[in-house]
């Protein structure tokens, strides 16, 4: 690698200081914190007592953590599944030479990413208002016999996620598939075509492995990012929702946190939620190795 | 081409450019849904969907559309709405500045410079973007605490200044493009460390830095769990942290709260249509060259 050697012996520690200080200060000693804390129960961030893995133990027989985590793995599952291929499709759309305003279709379909959860979640509580919200006058537009009211905040909280999420997300997503598609090596696709390949065929067989890692890096990114939902439900649902039917993982730390005052258990949720992740992490990663080495 | 192959081609651009009308309808129409929302009055708000219908100029009942809602956010000093605009301008650009400066300064750190520790730190920046952010919530908030920031800008800014994510991209992004020749040569004509660094790097990856600065931005600005859990004055929230008050007082008033979602929405859209080229191909710089 290209690096400067001529400097005088301070340059590098000046420029890195301020990531130094803040990283230790704010990041790797709460870590440490939090081990700690997992294994304390707190009133408020002051009393403190010592419980060792009682927190753990407690949270393997808490029947709402394994509603929460239950909830949170329905919603990953469903909103990355349908998410993705969407993404993916308006991506190839876009990336197609003939389109013309390409720029506009992209900025058109980026916009949700600008609004905020919260706002989101704000304009979604009065869409999916369960008489006179747009989603559910649409629906008996297209569908005749659809009723005159669907609880959708109250029965059907999951797919309702799903919904908004949809919103929120596909467009994202779709700008780095577009950015990997752009970068399909077109050789190779005029080879393919030459060889007498047909649409499905080369999208199939040439287009699908070339993008397969960064697929493979936004399928991960958005899996833990739809594993640490919190604010949609919490701001659409003003809580949990009847019957917990919208807690989440992150929802449930946060209420034993900060509305119970347990940091102790909260901190244990933190653990559990951490350890999914990485476990996630390095399925992908092996997943991917496999995949590369194969191809 | 032969006449049958010319008008399925015609057949399939036609096809592409209705499918993505119809996803750019549904894209766009919450947003208009909103904009309609926000101006109806509380007679009117159910009454149709988008505008209100009616008899007067282009079918629409031009009486059922107010200010009145603005009106109230910006004047009831309960709601302190105006209060809450000028925090989330403050928090935003704020913390926006200083990590966009302390990353593009770290990540220049990282991707020019030979000094020891070099390889350890870029270690513990990639070790630290796997650290989900929830897990840092009640041990950060303890600290805060013992720190006696708790309500403090200071608590809520600071420790979100230097992210290990905006360490990564600059070091990315500068490795190729800052020539190490260049700065050797400014070293000989005199030029001293700091100067370099804010005269000649940062207006190489000027581009770089300005999609960064954007992203953190919007960050902070649509940022909630953060300011929930650390502030308690309800004069210091930002607006996302008001917005879900005034949803938990005036819950049926959505007029109000509709008017209250577009302020809160309208200054990141109008920041980012002014500036999206570079937001756009800064995003992926840093995921497609990995």
């Amino acid at each position: 690698m290209n690096l400067s050697a001529t400097h005088p012996k301070w340059a590098p520690y000046f420029f890195i200081a301020p990531f130094l200080i803040i990283f230790s200060v704010f990041m790797a000693y709460p870590m440490v914190q939090s081990m700690i804390l997992a294994t304390q129960q707190t009133f408020g961030p002051q009393t403190t007592q010592f419980v060792g893995m009682g927190n753990f133990s407690d949270l393997w027989s808490d029947p709402l953590f394994w509603r929460a985590i239950r909830n949170t793995f329905l919603y990953a599952v469903a909103s990355v599944t349908i998410q993705l291929p969407l993404s993916l499709g308006l991506a190839v759309l876009l990336n197609s030479k003939r389109l013309k305003g390409r720029a506009f279709f992209r900025l058109v379909f980026f916009s949700p990413s600008l609004v905020g959860i919260v706002f989101v979640a704000m304009m979604f509580a009065l869409m999916f208002h369960e008489r006179d919200g747009l989603i559910n006058a649409f629906l008996r537009q297209i569908i005749p016999s659809f009723p005159e009211e669907l609880p959708w905040l109250q029965i059907y909280v999951m797919p309702a996620l799903v919904i908004a999420s949809l919103w929120m997300y596909v467009g994202f997503n779709m700008i780095y598939f577009l950015a990997a598609l752009q970068g399909v090596d077109s050789t190779l696709l005029e080879a393919a075509e030459i060889d007498g390949a047909g649409r499905w065929d080369r999208f199939r067989h040439v287009v699908l492995p070339q993008i397969a890692p960064v697929t493979g890096f936004i399928m991960l990114l958005s899996i833990i990012g739809s594993m640490q939902l919190f604010e949609l439900p919490y701001i659409l649902l003003g809580g949990p929702g009847p019957e917990n039917r919208g807690l989440t993982i992150v929802m449930y730390l946060y209420q034993y946190g900060f509305e119970i005052g347990d940091l102790g258990y909260a901190s244990a949720i933190g653990w559990s939620l951490a350890l999914i992740l990485m476990g996630m992490a390095l399925v992908q990663r092996a997943a991917t190795r496999r995949a590369t080495n194969v191809g | 081409m032969s006449v049958e192959a010319k008008s399925t081609q015609r057949m399939m651009t036609f096809m592409m450019y209705a499918m993505l009308l119809v996803f750019a309808l549904v894209t766009l129409l919450p947003f208009f849904y909103l904009l309609c929302s926000a101006f109806k009055t509380k007679e009117a708000f159910f009454s149709s969907h988008f505008l209100p219908r009616g008899e007067g100029f282009l079918g629409i009942d031009w009486g059922g559309l107010t200010f009145e809602h603005f009106r109230v956010l910006f004047t009831d000093p309960s709601l302190r709405f105006g209060r809450s605009v000028l925090n989330s301008v403050f928090l935003a650009s704020v913390t926006s500045i200083f990590a966009t400066l302390f990353s593009a300064m770290g990540g220049y750190a990282l991707a020019k410079f030979a000094f020891r520790g070099n390889k350890l730190i870029t270690g513990i920046v990639l070790a630290s973007l796997i650290i989900p952010g929830p897990l840092l919530l009640a041990p950060g908030y303890q600290l805060i605490y013992n720190l006696g920031l708790l309500d403090s800008y200071a608590g809520l800014i600071i420790p979100g200044l230097a992210p290990a994510f905006g360490i990564f991209l600059f070091r990315q992004s500068m490795v190729n493009s800052i020539p190490v020749d260049l700065m050797e040569a400014a070293r000989i004509d005199g030029c001293g460390e700091i100067r370099m660094f804010f005269g000649i790097v940062l207006p190489l990856i000027k581009p770089m830095a300005g999609a960064f600065l954007l992203i953190t931005f919007l960050g902070a600005w649509n940022n909630f769990i953060g300011p929930q859990i650390i502030l308690q004055s309800p004069e210091k929230f930002p607006l996302a942290v008001s917005i879900a008050q005034l949803k938990g007082l005036y819950g049926t008033n959505y007029g109000l709260l509709m008017a209250g979602t577009l302020v809160s929405i309208m200054p990141v859209m109008c920041l980012f249509l002014l500036l999206q080229k570079d937001f756009i191909s800064g995003l992926t710089s840093g995921a497609v060259k990995g």
